[in-house]
C-alpha cells in the first residue's frame, strides 16, 4: 500500500507540475494576480506530494520491503538502519527522485520566500521550474519507477553495493544534488527574465543568494566526493578527472563564473546578457551532467545505442532545456539594455577577466570529457582523454586564474589604478617569496614547479589578508577604528576574502600531496616492519572480525614515530556476504595537515601480505580549503545587502535566514 | 569492479580495491628504472577498464601492461620507444594523453582558441568605448522629456 501510495504522490505532483506549468504564465501575461498567485500554492504543494513520495520509497527501505523492485535490489534485511535510509539514492531509480524532492524544494523556496518579487516574475519563475520538474517527474513516472512491484516478493533482498555502504552515500549525494539542482533556480529567474525582457540590478541581488547556495552546496558536495574517493579507492588519489567528476566540476566552474559576473550586475547593473548566459549555462552543465551519468553513455557509446529508453528521455529533456533556453537568449537578448560603463581596468574589468578564465576553463573540461564520445560516434575512432591532458590544459589556465585573483577585490570599481594594486600587494609578494625559498630549502629541487606553487599559494592567502587589512585599516590605524571598521566591512567582503584564502590552501594541499607523497609497497609478515618518512610501521597480525552483514579481516600495525609508539593503524578487507564482494578499507592516521595512508594487497603463499603505504603531506588541506570556501560562501549569504527591506514576519526568518531570497 | 560511476553519484569510485595495482613483485630493483615505469603507467590507459591509467588499476590486463612497460625498459627503450611501442600495438586509445594529430585539432586547439578570441574580444569592446565616465551617460530622447518635464514640474 505505501509504495502505491508513494507513486500516486508522485502522479500528483506532476498534475500539479503541469497546471504551475500554465497557469501562472497566462496569469503573468494578463496581469490577473490570481492566476499568478496559484503557482506559490502548487509550488508548496508540489514538495509536499513529492516529499510524501520520498517518505514512501524510504519507508520501503527501511522496513525491507523486498516486493518493491529497487529496494529487493539495492537493500538487505541486515544492514544497518543508516545504509538502509542512504540506499533509497544509492541506485538510479531512487537518486532521480532526490533530484526531483530538491528540485521542488527550492521551488517550494523560492514560492515561501519570494514575497517581495514582482507578481509576474515570480509566476514566471515558478512556472519555469515547474517546467523542469515536470519533465523529470514524467521521466521518473515513465522509465525509472521506484515503486515497481515484483510479483513475488523475495524473503530477501540483494543488497547495496558494498562500496556504496560508507557514510560518504549520507553526505556526498545529498550536498552534490543540493549545489546542482540549486542552479535551476539561476535557471528559472534567466529565462523569466527573457521572457519579459526586463531585468535589472534587483534581479541580480534575488538570483545571487541562490547562486551562492547553490554554489557552496555544490563546493563542499565535490570536496566530501573527493574525500570519499580518497580514503575508499585505496590509493590515495584524491581527483582523476573522470568524466563523472568533470560532470560535477563545469557546473562548478559555470555556477563560479556566474556569481562573479551577478556582483558586477548587482553593482553596476552591467554584464546583463552575459550573466543571463551563464545562469542559462550553469544550469545546462549540470543536465548535461545529468545526462553523462544517467544515460550509461560514459560507460560506451554502445551501450547506450543498445538500451537508449532513459538516455534518449534525458536527451529530449536536455535538448528542450538547453536548446530552448539558448534560443530564447538568441531572440530576447538584444532587449535588455546595457548597464553601467566600465574601463578596462577595474574592479568589473578584473570580474570580466575571471569570467573569461573560468568559461575558458569549463570548456577544456567540457572539451575534454565529451570529445572522445563525439570522435567514436562520429568517426568511428577511439581515442583517450585522461588526467595528464587536464593536467596539461586546465592547470595552467588555474594557476593564472589564481596568480591574478588577489588584484581583484583590490581594484576600485568604474576605474581602477593597477600600479597602486601592485604595490599594496607587496607584502602578499613578500610572503609568497619567502614561501617558495621555504619550499625550496625544505624540500629541495625533486620538482621545480612545486615550490613556486606554494609561493603561489601562500601569496593568494597573503592577497586574501591585504584585503581585509587595507580595507579595515589595520596597522595604519588606532586599533578602536580597526574593530570599527571591521564590524563595519559587509560580510561579503569577509565572504570573498575568506573564500579566496580557501582555493590557495586546497591548492596547497594538491601540491603537496601530489609532489611530496611518499609510498612504499611491500610485502610484510607479521612482526616484520617497515618505514616511511618518519614513521615505522610493525605488522602485528591478522585478526578475524565479523560486521552486521559482512565479515572482515583485519590487519593491526602499530606505528612509531621517533621510537615513540603513537597509535595503531587496522587496515582491512571485508567480504560481503549477499553479494560474495570484497572491498578494500584504507586505514588513515591524520598527522597534522598530513595523513598516513595505509591499504592492503593479496596475501601470499608464504603468509606475508603485500601492503601499500603512503606518507601524503597536507593532503588535508585539500578539504580543509573547500570548507573554507564554504564558509566564505556561507559569509557572503548572510550580507545585510541581501536581506535588506524583506517584508518577512520573524518566524519565518528563524527558520531558514540563509534561503533567503534577496529582497 | 565499476562502483559509483555506474550508479552514478558523480564520484569516481571506479575502482575499490585498487589497492592491488602495483604489487611488490613486480616492482624493478633500479628505483630510477621504476620511477620511469611508474611515470608512464600514469599515461597509459587500461583498455578495458573505464578511464584509468595502468598504474591505478588492478585488472589483469593493467597488470599485463605494467609488466610490458618495465620489460621494455630493462631492455634500454626509452619512454618515446616504450609509448611508441604500445601505441602501435593497442593504437592511440591506450594514451591518456592524446597526440596533436588533425583528429585531435579540436580538442587541443579549441580551449586556447577560446581564450585568445577572448580576450582579443574585450580588448576590441574596451577599444570600442574608450570614453567612459569623463562624460555624463547620454541620455535617451524620452529620459530627456522626462527630465525636462521634472524640472517644469520642480519650477
Amino acid at each position: 500500500m505505501i509504495p502505491e501510495l508513494g507513486h500516486y504522490a508522485l502522479v500528483l505532483a506532476l498534475a500539479l507540475g503541469l497546471i504551475q506549468s500554465v497557469v501562472p504564465v497566462i496569469g503573468a501575461r494578463g496581469h490577473d494576480a490570481a492566476l499568478m498567485r496559484l503557482g506559490t500554492s502548487t509550488a508548496l504543494m508540489q514538495f509536499f506530494f513529492v516529499a510524501l513520495s520520498f517518505l514512501a520509497l524510504t519507508i520501503s527501505y527501511v522496513t525491507s520491503d523486498f516486493s518493491v523492485a529497487s529496494a529487493f535490489e539495492n537493500s538487505h534485511s541486515m544492514m544497518p538502519l543508516i545504509y538502509k535510509i542512504t540506499s533509497v539514492w544509492g541506485n538510479h531509480e531512487g537518486s532521480m527522485l532526490l533530484w526531483v524532492l530538491i528540485l521542488s524544494l527550492f521551488g517550494a523556496l523560492v514560492a515561501a520566500f519570494g514575497g517581495n518579487l514582482p507578481a509576474t516574475l515570480k509566476a514566471n519563475v515558478l512556472a519555469v521550474q515547474s517546467w523542469i520538474a515536470s519533465a523529470f517527474y514524467l521521466f521518473i513516472l515513465l522509465t525509472s519507477n521506484p515503486f515497481l512491484r515484483l510479483p513475488q516478493a523475495p524473503a530477501e533482498g540483494r543488497d547495496l553495493n558494498p562500496i556504496l555502504q560508507d557514510i560518504g552515500l549520507a553526505i556526498h549525494p545529498p550536498l552534490l544534488y543540493l549545489g546542482y539542482v540549486g542552479f535551476s533556480i539561476a535557471f528559472s529567474f534567466a529565462i523569466a527574465a527573457l521572457i519579459e525582457g526586463r531585468i535589472d540590478a534587483a534581479w541580480a541581488r534575488w538570483v545571487r543568494p541562490w547562486t551562492l547556495a547553490a554554489w557552496t552546496f555544490l563546493t563542499v558536495g565535490i570536496a566530501m566526493g573527493s574525500y570519499w574517493a580518497y580514503y575508499t579507492l585505496g590509493w590515495g588519489g584524491f581527483w582523476f578527472w573522470d568524466p563523472v567528476e568533470n560532470a560535477s566540476l563545469m557546473p562548478w566552474l559555470a555556477g563560479t563564473a556566474l556569481l562573479h559576473s551577478a556582483v558586477v550586475m548587482e553593482k553596476r547593473n552591467a554584464l546583463k546578457v552575459w550573466t543571463i548566459l551563464l545562469a542559462i549555462l550553469a544550469f545546462s552543465l549540470s543536465l548535461i551532467g545529468t545526462f553523462l551519468v544517467r544515460s550509461g553513455v560514459l560507460t560506451s557509446v554502445h551501450a547506450f545505442a543498445s538500451d537508449p529508453t532513459r538516455g534518449v528521455f534525458i536527451l529530449i529533456i536536455l535538448v528542450g532545456f538547453i536548446g530552448g533556453g539558448l534560443t530564447l537568449f538568441a531572440w530576447r537578448a538584444s532587449t535588455l539594455k546595457q548597464g553601467g560603463l566600465f574601463a578596462p581596468v577595474s574592479r568589473e574589468g578584473a570580474l570580466v577577466f575571471n569570467n573569461l578564465f573560468l568559461t575558458t576553463a569549463c570548456l577544456t573540461v567540457f572539451v575534454g570529457t565529451l570529445y572522445p564520445l563525439a570522435l567514436e560516434s562520429l568517426a568511428g575512432e577511439k581515442i583517450s582523454v585522461g588526467a595528464p591532458f587536464f593536467n596539461l590544459t586546465f592547470g595552467p589556465l588555474f594557476l593564472v586564474l589564481m596568480a591574478l585573483m588577489p588584484f581583484g577585490p583590490l581594484l576600485a570599481w568604474k576605474r581602477g589604478n593597477i600600479l597602486g594594486v601592485a604595490q599594496r600587494l607587496m607584502a602578499a609578494y613578500a610572503v609568497g617569496i619567502v614561501a617558495l625559498a621555504v619550499a625550496f630549502a625544505v624540500e629541495g629541487t625533486q620538482s621545480v614547479l612545486a615550490p613556486f606553487g606554494v609561493g603561489l599559494a601562500f601569496y593568494v592567502m597573503a592577497g586574501a589578508v591585504v584585503d581585509l587589512t587595507e580595507r579595515t585599516g589595520l596597522f595604519r590605524m588606532p586599533l578602536g577604528i580597526v574593530a570599527k571598521r571591521a564590524a563595519g566591512l559587509p560580510r561579503s567582503t569577509w565572504g570573498t576574502a575568506v573564500a579566496h584564502f580557501g582555493i590557495a590552501v586546497t591548492l596547497l594541499g594538491i601540491i603537496g600531496a601530489g609532489t611530496w607523497g611518499t609510498e612504499r609497497i611491500v610485502a610484510l609478515k607479521p612482526s616484520q616492519t617497515v618505514s616511511l618518512s618518519d614513521y615505522d610501521l610493525t605488522f602485528d597480525g591478522m585478526i578475524a572480525r565479523s560486521g552486521p552483514n559482512y565479515s572482515e579481516q583485519v590487519a593491526r600495525f602499530t606505528v612509531k614515530s621517533g621510537g615513540a609508539t603513537i597509535g595503531v593503524m587496522q587496515p582491512s578487507k571485508r567480504n560481503f556476504i549477499a553479494r560474495d564482494t570484497s572491498t578494500n578499507e584504507a586505514a588513515l592516521m591524520t598527522r597534522g595537515a598530513g595523513q598516513l595512508y595505509l591499504s592492503l594487497g593479496d596475501t601470499n603463499p608464504d603468509g606475508s601480505i603485500a601492503i601499500r603505504l603512503y606518507y601524503k603531506p597536507l593532503v588535508m588541506l585539500i578539504w580543509l580549503g573547500a570548507i573554507i570556501m564554504m564558509v566564505g560562501g556561507a559569509l557572503s549569504l548572510s550580507d545585510r545587502r541581501l536581506r535588506v527591506g524583506a517584508p518577512k514576519p520573524a518566524n519565518k526568518s528563524a527558520i531558514k535566514p540563509t534561503l533567503q531570497p534577496a529582497e | 569492479m565499476r562502483g559509483l560511476a555506474a550508479i552514478g553519484l558523480f564520484v569516481a569510485l571506479l575502482a575499490a580495491g585498487a589497492a592491488q595495482a602495483v604489487t611488490p613483485d613486480e616492482m624493478l630493483k633500479d628505483p630510477a628504472l621504476e620511477a620511469r615505469a611508474r611515470a608512464l603507467s600514469g599515461e597509459l590507459r587500461c583498455m578495458v577498464c573505464q578511464n584509468q591509467s595502468i598504474d591505478d588499476s588492478e585488472a589483469p590486463l593493467a597488470k599485463d601492461l605494467r609488466l610490458l612497460v618495465r620489460e621494455r625498459l630493462t631492455q634500454g627503450d626509452s619512454d618515446r620507444q616504450v609509448l611508441d611501442f604500445l601505441v602501435a600495438r593497442y593504437g592511440n586509445f591506450v594514451l591518456l594523453r592524446p597526440p596533436v594529430e588533425w583528429q585531435t585539432l579540436l580538442l587541443w586547439g579549441l580551449p586556447p582558441l577560446a581564450l585568445v578570441a577572448g580576450l582579443i574580444g574585450l580588448v576590441m569592446a574596451a577599444r570600442r568605448r574608450p570614453t567612459f565616465a569623463a562624460e555624463p551617460p547620454v541620455l535617451s530622447g524620452d529620459e530627456q522629456k522626462k527630465l525636462a518635464a521634472l524640472a517644469k514640474a520642480g519650477e
